[in-house]
């Protein structure tokens, strides 16, 4: 069984079927991608695995509790935490603040009234974060606003605030859209270490094939709401459905 | 000191030493000379200053950390002000009691109104907060002042009258709000000279209320609850997604403004036993709005100055008539004496806001950081270093 169960999910806006009876397993400490063309669902039920939209029928199991009617910020404390296709940070605090908020989410919960010590004495927190900080590299901007960073530094922020809650699972939307070629090489090598070095799944939607033949381990086809097909990488390459629905000329 | 850094323990002594020596400082001119009429350091003028940079300070935990614009903290500030006089007609004159139930309702009353309005954000909440507090005015004004029921005593103003039972009040205590004794309208004058300072007992109790209430804020400011409240308003998507439920952050944040308005109240009812209800009308509430972004909106200091400048230009420009102005301009021929203040005529007196609007205008174009801001580019031309990025309109909360 698989750390995230998706079992018959279907999901309709108004004449539109947008998911039809979905099925998917995503196995601890692998990385799972979902491709399909545009308008396929991907964003869709990432949606309903994130506590966005919630399905009409059908069950999202993390770990063995369902998802399903819990809040964002619920779905975040069990462990699952989520990259955005635009990074989204807090762009008017600095570099430094955006790395504690997701630590002291992590430490206190969904709210605590904290409102007489100053930051700063929290030196675990402020130990933690600015470890995570070493870690992705981008210590010397501590202070600038998170805002002013370029874009591959935002979403290495944004990548950052997610590991430093420990996740289980990270989902990742298209990571690399929108970037140059030189960032989404960066991008990719640093899913590739926190794959090899972290006890993590990771589940990843992606439109670039570079992106998901470098990093997948299994892959699911979606293709007008339905899992066309779930296979390893290799397999789907050489898949004649998978060329006609989605490849076609690019692969 | 006092758990602060040292930018935070200088930005506080500043304010210390201003409040402290407000009496000399807004007194620079000999009295009875011509510019006397720009001095503000007579108490009355001066507890204003203090109580609505209470007022302020507590609405821009609101507006500066979470960006929640809200238009109907008067309401909290009447509320404050009618638990006040309550006190002051059954039990004691003390002020000390009356300040805490108007803090304590105040609160509780924040907690209803953010409860429901914070259901929505933006515009909405803004209109929601209007539309409490507008009820909250109706209700005072006429619903609650029933001979039945009279809870407000409508259009008249809550007052403390001689046959109001006062319970604990005994004789020897001043007939007037006092602090354990000593009457919040004793006042010392001390003569130098050609000048005259007044240290009133009842300014200087707001001054201190000030001083602890703009040291509670530096804390919020600067703790892992103040950095929440910023991240509301930079972006709650990832807020939510990052385990965080922003609602409660907010809700605290409303709670804690409205306390502060309901402190406000509360002293101004103490400085001055009567509560009425205009005090709660819509124009209160947009006069706080109008104080904080002038002063610079999420800045510490900023919500005080804004407070002291409307207030001082309310009170110096409302005074000016047509005869002082004519006294100005005697030196010019007398058509043009005439024409002169002709013009400047629907600015003073009464005309006062327009004055206000056009500065108000001014600042909101070309220092959108407010005074701080202001204070700010002032302090780098000084120093003759170059524009810096702060004067893109987004302030540093730090100052």
């Amino acid at each position: 069984m698989g750390i995230l169960e998706v079992k018959g999910v279907n999901k309709r806006f108004g004449g539109l079927q947008a998911l039809g009876d979905v099925n998917l397993s995503v196995q601890e400490n692998s990385v799972h991608a979902i491709i399909g063309p545009n308008g396929a669902g991907k964003s869709t039920l990432l949606n309903c695995l994130v506590g966005k939209l919630i399905p009409d029928t059908g069950s999202v199991m993390f770990d063995g509790q369902s998802v399903l009617g819990r809040a964002p910020f619920e779905i975040n404390q069990m462990g699952i935490s989520r990259v955005f296709q635009t990074p989204e940070i807090f762009g008017e605090l600095t570099v430094m603040e955006n790395m504690l908020i997701p630590i002291f989410a992590k430490r206190d919960g969904a709210f605590r009234m904290h409102a007489y010590e100053s930051v700063q004495s929290e030196k675990q927190v402020v130990e933690a974060a600015e470890e995570m900080l070493e870690e992705m590299n981008m210590a010397d901007k501590r202070e600038m606003h998170s805002a002013s960073l370029s874009r591959g530094d935002k979403r290495r922020l944004e990548i950052g605030m997610c590991l430093s809650q420990q996740p289980r699972l990270l989902l990742l939307d298209e990571p690399t859209a929108g970037m140059a070629r030189a960032d989404t090489n960066n991008t990719i090598d640093l899913l590739k270490q926190i794959r090899d070095e972290r006890d993590i799944t990771i589940a990843i939607i992606e439109h670039d094939m570079h992106v998901v033949f470098s990093l997948a381990d299994r892959i699911t086809v979606l293709a007008q709401g339905t899992p066309l097909v779930e296979d390893s990488p290799e397999n789907i390459r050489g898949n004649p459905k998978v060329r006609e629905a989605y490849l076609g000329e690019s692969a | 000191m006092l758990g602060l850094n040292k930018k935070d323990t200088s930005l506080l002594l500043v304010v210390a030493a201003l409040t402290l020596l407000a009496p000399f400082i807004l007194n620079p001119f000999p009295e009875g000379s011509a510019m006397a009429q720009f001095n503000a350091g007579y108490p009355d003028l001066m507890q204003r200053f203090v109580i609505f940079g209470i007022f302020a300070i507590g609405f821009n935990i609101l507006f500066g950390l979470t960006g929640y614009l809200s238009f109907g903290h008067a309401a909290f500030l009447g509320v404050g002000s009618y638990s006040a006089v309550w006190i002051f007609k059954l039990f004691t004159y003390n002020v000390l009691p009356a300040i805490a139930l108007s803090v304590v309702v105040a609160g509780l009353f924040s907690l209803l109104i953010g409860f429901v309005s914070l259901r929505r954000s933006g515009i909405y909440f803004s209109i929601l907060t209007l539309a409490f507090a507008q009820m909250s005015f109706a209700l005072a004004y006429s619903v609650l002042s029933n001979p039945r029921f009279n809870l407000t005593n409508g259009e008249t103003g809550l007052q403390v009258y001689a046959d109001d039972p006062q319970w604990f009040h005994r004789d020897g205590l001043p007939d007037l709000p006092h602090l354990f004794g000593l009457s919040m309208r004793s006042t010392y004058r001390l003569d130098l000279g050609a000048w005259s300072f007044d240290f009133n007992a009842g300014y200087y109790l707001c001054a201190v209320v000030l001083m602890v209430v703009f040291y509670l804020a530096i804390r919020i400011f600067r703790s892992p609850f103040g950095m929440m409240l910023r991240a509301v308003k930079s972006n709650q998507q990832r807020m939510n997604y990052t385990g965080l439920n922003s609602r409660p952050y907010t809700l605290a944040a409303f709670v804690i403004s409205g306390m502060y308005a309901g402190l406000a109240g509360g002293l101004m009812a103490a400085m001055d036993p009567l509560a009425g209800a205009e005090r709660m009308q819509w124009t209160a509430s947009g006069e706080v709005v109008l104080m904080t972004i002038l002063g610079g909106t999420g800045t510490l200091i900023g919500p005080v100055l804004g407070a002291g400048f409307i207030k001082y230009f309310e009170n110096i420009f409302s005074k000016i008539n047509d005869n002082v102005l004519h006294g100005w301009f005697a030196f010019l021929p007398d058509g043009m004496e005439d024409f002169v203040v002709a013009i400047i005529h629907p600015f003073i007196g009464k005309g006062w806001h327009l004055t206000l609007g056009l500065l108000f205008m001014l600042v909101v174009i070309f220092l959108p950081g407010g005074l701080v801001e202001g204070g700010q580019r002032l302090r780098n031309w000084v120093r003759g270093k170059p524009k810096t990025e702060n004067t893109s309109g987004k302030t540093e909360p730090a100052e």
